[in-house]
């Protein structure tokens, strides 16, 4: 698809429509939108070969999860274009950044705005936890650290096809948690898969709080490369670096891109909640007001008409 | 005397899997124990080896499906659903791959006790959603198990026997077509997997005793044929017994259960297996017959439905040879 914007408009209108979609809905994913915004805008934006959507861009409503007795099902991949062996395709590992994600589809115009509007609503396939029927999801992910090990699956199955599309994988860092994590990067240097690749929001944030208080995991990226990936290190809100980062070779391993970022960018008023970031809602309406004019202000917006 | 069969599956796999290209060979280190270690030594680009990581084996497997392919996963049942239960569920089950899971040493066939025994594993995969169970209960059905696992459009859950199997059958497996091994009139039998040489075994010295056993083998245990078993069920006088390799809670037993309780049929039904226990390290043998799911233990529960004494023990038993079934009434008649 031709780029109707750039990368950083389009990271500067994810912040913006989490942002209103969090006014208007007593919270939300905020902090989610302030780390990865730059990360999403790039893979839609630039990195990723995508094709034109294959559903409406209204999404329609919840049509069923997979059985026998459910021909028409589909998945919500359609929004990231058709299964060509050329194209890529693209997992949104921690699925609760889904808010985000259907932010990045209207800003690069694969769903229209309306989408968000059914977002978490009764009979929606927006649903607040991306499931696989949601806009630009593939498979469940709800479940985090499975994501790696599905883009390995997939990517070992396209290159031994000859395909040219590339797989690559959105993570969280709160993934490296999980065991299964480390066998998915095991499993693809041993195997050569180097038609995969990640890039992780490494925002130091998981539900509980920070992570060094919930559980410390030390150097991610020494790890990493033990485990038998290629990794680069960056400034996850610096384009330039990411781009730099995504023409790293990686010849017969993944490579994971690690993007350091912080969970209140752009929105610098969060800062307060430091540290229990993971679902931002209101404590008051005076403090939603508050939050309204100072973050409103920081993002070059005017603050959202929310009803009061 | 019956045929005995050396390692069936190793030979059936290659030959189905060298046929179709798009079926994939995955193993977590149990290569040799699951009999596939010749594929893998003689045809090593279909074979993956996936480490002792189950839980990335089978949301990598899901991504495999996403691809085209068919992998066919080997391992112990027991580790294709205990610790990679949500991996199963998310990756596999939810998105219907098209993902063979060839569970190995089912039930009691191990001697390498809880850890290793596949017990709950039918209640398990009978509950999940979008999936299909099957159980070989001879050396033809281990054979057939590879293709009509590949026939299935979605998951499939296989218990698979290995080693040295007796061959009890000549026609190969169909899913979704159980086998009327006899069709007696005092009770009915319902078995499948290792149970069913058990009760065939039991039958001969019923027989003789004079009591009539209507015999049902289970190859496909879902979707359950609640109606064929049903209408077995009404032609029979005094009741039911199950006899399963796995806890009588969850499996063939309980399927029975609700099959007669939905139809509002009252029959007793005695239910043998695992009693709400777990088993722990032996022979196939003795642990049969400690936890009451060998022959004897069906004639037991036979009397106990008849109120009659047939005077047979193990020494009946043992004497008693396991023919082969071709003179049973077929299948296929049915």
């Amino acid at each position: 698809m031709e780029n109707q914007k750039t990368t950083e408009e389009v990271a500067r209108g994810i912040r913006r429509r989490v942002f209103e979609h969090s006014m208007r809905n007593n919270g939300g994913y905020l902090s989610q939108a302030c780390s990865a915004a730059e990360q999403l805008a790039f893979l839609y934006n630039e990195a990723l070969n995508l094709g034109q959507p294959t559903l409406p861009e209204v999404p329609r409503p919840f049509g069923g999860v997979p059985s026998a007795d459910n021909p028409d099902y589909v998945t919500g991949a359609g929004y990231n274009g058709p299964f060509e062996p050329h194209y890529d395709r693209l997992f949104i590992a921690p699925a609760h950044y889904a808010l985000v994600a259907y932010a990045t589809l209207i800003e690069v115009g694969r769903m229209a705005p309306e989408g968000l509007e059914m977002f978490n609503k009764d009979g929606s396939s927006v649903e607040m936890i991306g499931a696989e029927h949601s806009p630009g999801m593939e498979v469940h992910n709800g479940t985090l650290g499975i994501g790696l090990s599905t883009g390995a699956g997939l990517a070992w199955g396209r290159k031994r096809k000859g395909e040219p599309g590339e797989v690559c994988v959105f993570m969280s860092d709160g993934e490296v948690q999980e065991g299964q994590t480390w066998e998915a990067v095991q499993a693809a240097a041993h195997h050569g898969i180097d038609n995969l690749w990640a890039i992780m929001d490494v925002n130091r944030q998981q539900c509980d709080g920070a992570m060094d208080s919930v559980m410390e995991v030390g150097d991610i990226a020494t790890k990493l490369r033990d485990f038998g990936a290629v990794v680069v290190e960056i400034d996850g809100h610096d384009l330039d670096a990411m781009r730099q980062a995504k023409a790293e070779p990686h010849e017969g391993r993944p490579l994971i891109i690690l993007a350091n970022t912080s969970p209140t960018q752009g929105m610098s008023f969060l800062q307060r909640r430091f540290p229990r970031l993971h679902y931002v809602r209101f404590k008051s309406e005076e403090e939603r007001a508050e939050m309204n004019r100072e973050i409103a202000a920081e993002l070059g917006i005017a603050p959202i008409d929310y009803g009061h | 005397m019956v045929e005995m069969v050396n390692r069936p599956y190793a030979g059936a796999f290659e030959k189905y899997a060298v046929q179709h290209p798009e079926v994939l060979c995955l193993s977590a280190d149990l290569t040799s124990s699951c009999e596939i270690d010749g594929f893998r030594d003689r045809h090593p680009g279909q074979f993956l080896s996936m480490g002792m990581a189950e839980q990335n084996m089978l949301s990598f497997a899901g991504g495999l499906g996403l691809a085209g392919f068919r992998p066919f996963i080997h391992t112990f049942g027991v580790f294709l659903y205990r610790r990679p239960y949500d991996q199963l569920m998310a990756s596999i089950a939810y998105p219907r791959r098209k993902v063979r899971l060839m569970g190995f040493l089912p039930g009691v066939t191990t001697p390498g006790g809880m850890t290793h025994q596949a017990i709950e594993d039918i209640s398990i995969m009978r509950t999940i959603p979008n999936m299909t169970v099957l159980e070989a209960g001879d050396a033809t059905e281990v054979e057939g198990i590879v293709e009509a696992a590949d026939s299935i459009d979605g998951p499939v859950y296989c218990r698979v026997l290995r080693g040295s199997v007796p061959r009890l059958f000549d026609s190969p497996l169909k899913v979704g077509e159980l086998r009327v091994l006899s069709e007696g009139t005092d009770v009915l039998v319902i078995t499948a997997g290792i149970t069913t040489e058990e009760a065939i075994r039991a039958r001969g010295a019923l027989e003789k005793a004079g009591v009539s056993v209507r015999h049902l083998h289970l190859n496909t245990l879902k979707p359950f044929d609640a109606a064929t078993i049903l209408a077995h069920a009404a032609e029979v006088r005094h009741g039911i017994v199950t006899l399963e390799n796995h806890l009588v809670a969850g499996g063939i037993g309980s399927m029975t259960a609700e099959a007669l309780a939905e139809a509002g049929m009252a029959k007793r039904l005695i239910r043998l297996g695992l009693q709400d226990t777990y088993a722990h390290g032996g022979s196939r043998p003795y642990l049969m017959k400690y936890y009451g799911m060998d022959a004897l233990a069906l004639v037991r529960a036979i009397e106990e439905l008849t109120g009659q004494q047939t005077g047979i023990g193990e020494e009946a038993l043992e004497a008693v040879r396991v023919d082969a079934v071709h003179s049973a009434v077929k299948a296929e008649a049915l």
